[in-house]
């Protein structure tokens, strides 16, 4: 049995919290299972080539529009705060990217996942999955209808807890732009004690993990709305050559 | 504009029911007369199997052209979309059915691009998989050149079954840790 408690932890994310940038920290004690699992290296700068600044491409054979809505998956209505989560993908010079694959997957209301080693003795909800895809839109826009997910205990150290969270797995238009992370809800009282959120020791990077209430996204009298857009960092071939022209002119 | 970038966070231990699909990690079917097998073990500080790491193979096709074409989550059997998917089983052993990418360049080094998701560990990481057979590219790489040895090593791929099969093990950490790249991205 885990004996670590939550001050301790809370302790050593404190001292770990040095200022940092935008990126969570690889190495970062408080979430244990980073200690065998971060490179120890720097890493090496790498100038791209082009399958560096490029990304599959992703069409209507590959995802149903419906796979969009996690509420409709099963014979019946899901349990939980119904809700649409809708935004933009965008690159860091503010273009959309459009038609390119987001995925997302989620605890159910009562924070249990349909995984096999999901333990957590919460119940399973027959008519949530809690997996979803779609494809942006011209605008880059990505829209996914759900319910609202339990925060669920997790033993990296004795009663730690997850604020609720969905994960998110976004391609931009580049190799290097590929993202995986995860969104939260805001005012989450779990946010403080977390070493997974707190291991972006950057207070506003954190912050742009966490959605807004939107009352333009609901749905009149059906559903609660969240917005969160997502900047992906990185190179792509537009950007690249654009930064090439720059140190030429240098 | 520069706008601030949305930061990573791990990939966890559930996205095993979520992220991989069918063939995902079958670029080409086994049966293709050039097809090889592209395997190796993820493994931590420790030494240990990784069984919950997630990869994904970027790359050219054997012609060293980008492929632009659907079909990566609905494979027909065809269509070669030089895009895939594996997870790592109990062992943290991975493996993908492709083709030898072409270099890019005539002369150029030919390498897989890998992108690595695991439990533990907090944003993805980048690396190349160089193939073996190609000193004189290989000698000339700009990025395989600013690596020392021991460095460069943990980017190539060994032949196995007379070709039929790449090995490439990925070491998050440790003695022979895979050296992981970054394009200029904030991090
Ligand atoms: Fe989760």
């Amino acid at each position: 049995m885990n004996l670590i408690t939550q001050d301790e932890i809370s302790a050593e994310i404190a001292a770990a919290s040095t200022p940092g940038g935008p990126q969570p920290r690889l190495d970062f004690g408080p979430y244990r299972s980073s200690l065998l699992r971060h490179p120890t290296k720097d890493l090496r700068h790498a100038d791209p080539e082009t399958i560096e600044l490029v990304s599959p491409v992703f069409g209507p054979q590959d995802v149903d529009p419906l796979e969009a809505d996690l509420t409709i998956q099963h014979g019946g209505e899901p349990i939980g705060e119904r809700m649409v989560v809708t935004g933009r993908v965008l690159d860091g010079d503010g273009r959309p990217v459009p038609h390119q694959l987001v995925e997302v997957w989620q605890a159910n209301a009562a924070g249990r996942y349909i995984h096999q080693r999901d333990q957590h003795p919460a119940p399973i909800d027959p008519h949530f999955t809690g997996v979803g895809r779609c494809l942006t839109d011209a605008d880059g826009t990505y829209a996914f209808t759900t319910i609202k997910p339990g925060p669920y205990p997790w033993k990296n150290h004795r009663n730690a807890w997850r604020p609720a969270h969905i994960h998110f797995s976004v391609f931009g238009r580049a190799f290097t732009q590929r993202l995986v992370t995860q969104m939260y809800f805001p005012g989450d009282p779990l946010f403080a004690l977390d070493p997974i959120y707190q291991a972006i020791t950057d207070e506003a990077a954190r912050d742009r993990l966490v959605a807004t209430y939107d009352h333009e996204v609901t749905r009149p009298e059906w559903s609660t709305g969240y917005r969160w857009d997502i900047v992906l960092d990185g190179a792509d071939a537009v950007r690249f050559e654009a930064h090439l022209d720059e140190e030429d002119d240098a | 504009m520069s706008l601030p970038p949305t930061p990573g966070q791990t990939v966890g231990p559930f996205f095993g029911y979520a992220l991989p699909f069918e063939r995902d990690s079958e670029l080409v079917p086994a049966s293709h007369p050039r097809a090889v097998r592209l395997h190796g073990h993820v493994l931590d500080g420790a030494g240990d199997p990784v069984p919950d790491a997630l990869l994904e193979l970027w790359q050219l096709d054997e012609d060293g052209m980008v492929v632009q074409a659907h079909g990566s989550l609905h494979r027909d059997g065809y269509t070669f979309t030089g895009w895939g998917r594996a997870s790592t089983d109990r062992a943290g052993h991975y493996q993908l059915v492709t083709l030898r990418p072409g270099a890019e360049e005539p002369g150029g080094a030919a390498f897989f691009s890998l992108v690595v998701f695991a439990r533990g560990l907090l944003d993805r990481l980048h690396t190349r998989i160089y193939l073996p057979g190609q000193d004189d590219a290989l000698a000339a790489d700009p990025l395989l050149g600013t690596l020392d040895d021991r460095d460069r090593a943990t980017l190539l791929a060994h032949d196995e079954d007379g070709g039929a099969s790449l090995r490439f093990d990925v070491r998050l950490q440790g003695s022979g840790e895979t050296a992981f790249l970054r394009y200029g991205r904030s991090s």
